[in-house]
């Protein structure tokens, strides 16, 4: 059976140019880069990450000595957050950020709360959006980082993190953004955002998956979490996983050859979005403006997620959903939780996440086979 | 890996059997609710001589495991008596279904739950009770639990969303912590009068919002 895949917003197909770049660095290309002073072999790796960093660093406006490869989204989470706190606890250690970013930030703050520094976790309203002023109250003389994310991975809510990032800089705070799902759909340029410390990764934008980016503005100094080599600036040691980090810089270069192909993707979200709402009892979770391109979260209302979702996958639709019957822990979504939603809300909650592989004929597809499946467990619901 | 589900229940979750309502039914049974993302709805029809269920209907607002478990327990209690289908278990039901994921169980016990209850409703109502316990609090306390906070997701008494509870002559008055035009209140208030009815002794059940 065909299938319709519409998780992209959890990951992406990678790009046939970006595998294509990718290979020779399994095969041929194998040895250590940190090997470039002892044998040949060594140097081509080394060359292949230094050309991926300027690559990099070139889609947002920062240097390559400020780009660090890491494993993923979740270890740059990691190391920002809790890099940084420890890093400058002597002098600060209070830390802010919002309830609804990824579990990697949210419980890096957690476990650091635990570990004696002080947390703020400011309020975000009905859809999703942080208030600055709310941030800028909760900043103290002690308060070393703030950490919201540009793009909300759940709902879509676009933060606006020019003036978080501005009013942190004034206050001499470091301001860490996770940017993995705002990466090819909105503008960075860390200079004029005021971005101290950001999360990417390459599998969000068609490249391999373990391939994550930290970018480390050059004057933010940060503890390391590991132990080891002197790689990555000796900031993150480890052999580099040379094949994933040609493929992330592969995948940051195509984003501006693929423009058309993004732009593409908004009209489609928003078709989608119109068509779904003509289901009854359907309504948009998250922004209707300020929201990511590839972002369809929708709660059909009296229809559990879970059951949505699962005949959705045999009509070949992949798609997930907040529910808690969905989730390992039993809860709810806690971002939809966060937002002020009612549990029926989070459990009739479905995500669709498009992206510049997405097509008008799957859209439609995918919102018709939506209603069909809506409708039938409806049928069968009490909840008239 | 393979799906967390095998094809039986699969083919139960996809084409599920005895759905919809009986019109007149001997009793019906709620449990769960749309708070907690799991709600199934089970009517009876039982033959009042030899007390075998002649009909069993669910509907069903949940997940794969708690659709495929009702499908399979109105399949297993059809035709039995009512003394019989109190023996059915989630235990038995699951293992019909060949096994849940062990995280999806509880889904399956409501769904035997609404059965159980359904069948309690029919004694209660059909003067078929052995021993008849005047209602009292721990009574109606013990339904109420299985009343759903719709804002928390957890039970109305958990929650401590009920305020007190008045039972004289026949007639039982639930104070809830909620005010008339909240949300939800419509809600709770025929869940709650739902789960109290039944009893063999109450011909009344009053659900007070607060400040009346």
């Amino acid at each position: 059976m065909r299938r319709y895949y519409f998780d992209n917003i959890a990951t992406t197909r990678v790009d046939d140019e970006v595998l294509k770049e990718m290979l020779p660095y399994f095969s041929e290309i194998y040895a250590i880069p940190s090997s470039q002073f002892s044998h040949q072999d060594g140097i081509l790796g080394s060359d292949a990450i230094e050309k991926a960093r300027e690559r990099i660093a070139a889609c947002i406006n920062a240097e390559p000595s400020e780009i660090i490869f890491t494993s993923g989204e979740t270890e740059s989470n990691n190391l920002a957050v809790k890099g940084a706190a420890y890093y400058g606890k002597k002098k600060r250690d209070h830390l802010i950020t919002s309830p609804i970013e990824p579990r990697s930030v949210l419980n890096s703050v957690k476990k650091l709360g635990k570990e004696g520094f002080g947390t703020s976790i400011i309020k975000v309203d009905g859809e999703g959006f942080a208030d600055p002023d709310d941030i800028k109250g909760a900043l103290t003389e002690r308060t070393s980082l703030v950490s919201v994310s540009y793009v909300n991975h759940e709902v879509g809510t676009m933060q606006d993190i020019e003036r978080i990032g501005t009013l942190c800089a004034e206050r001499g705070v470091l301001f860490h953004t996770d940017a993995s799902y705002a990466f090819s759909w909105f503008p960075i340029d860390v200079k004029k955002q005021n971005i101290s410390l950001m999360t990417l990764s390459a599998d969000k934008i068609h490249g391999p998956k373990g391939a994550g980016i930290l970018y480390k503005n050059k004057n933010v100094k940060i503890d390391r979490l590991f132990e080891g080599n002197f790689n990555e600036f000796y900031i993150r040691p480890g052999l580099e996983n040379v094949p994933a980090i040609v493929g992330s810089g592969k995948a940051a270069e195509l984003i501006e050859k693929n423009k058309e192909n993004i732009m593409k993707v908004k009209p489609l979200r928003d078709k989608l979005i119109a068509d779904l709402l003509k289901i009854d009892d359907a309504v948009l979770n998250g922004p209707k403006d300020k929201r990511v391109d590839n972002n369809v979260n929708v709660t059909f209302y009296r229809a559990e997620g879970e059951a949505i979702v699962l005949h959705l996958d045999m009509h070949g639709i992949s798609v997930i959903t907040g529910s808690a019957c969905f989730s390992e822990s039993l809860e709810p979504s806690y971002v939809m939780m966060a937002l002020g939603y009612t549990h029926e809300r989070a459990h009739g909650s479905v995500r669709f996440g498009l992206s510049r592989l997405s097509s008008g004929v799957e859209i439609e597809y995918a919102a018709e086979k939506a209603r069909f499946v809506v409708n039938k467990l409806r049928e069968i619901s009490p909840i008239k | 890996m393979s799906m967390p589900y095998n094809q039986t229940i699969l083919k139960y979750f996809l084409n599920p059997k005895n759905v919809g309502q009986i019109e007149n039914p001997d009793a019906t049974a709620t449990e769960g609710s749309p708070a907690c993302g799991d709600m199934v709805k089970l009517y009876l029809k039982v033959d009042p001589e030899t007390l075998v269920i002649q009909d069993i209907k669910f509907q069903s607002y949940g997940c794969a495991s708690n659709i495929a478990t009702a499908s399979i327990i109105t399949e297993i209690a059809k035709g039995k008596t009512i003394e019989e289908a109190k023996q059915i278990s989630w235990e038995s039901a699951n293992r019909e279904l060949g096994g849940l994921p062990p995280v999806k169980i509880h889904c399956a016990v409501l769904a035997v739950d609404a059965l159980k209850t359904a069948i309690e409703n029919y004694e209660h109502t059909h003067g078929l009770l052995k021993e008849k316990i005047p209602t009292d609090e721990s009574t109606v306390t013990k339904r109420l639990r299985s009343v759903i906070n719709p804002v928390l997701g957890k039970d109305i008494i958990s929650t401590d969303l009920v305020n007190g509870i008045d039972i004289s002559s026949g007639t039982v008055k639930v104070h809830v912590k909620m005010k008339e035009d909240e949300q939800f209140f419509a809600n709770v208030k025929d869940e709650i009068i739902e789960r109290i009815s039944p009893l063999w002794d109450i011909r009344k059940v009053e659900v007070v919002p607060n400040g009346d």
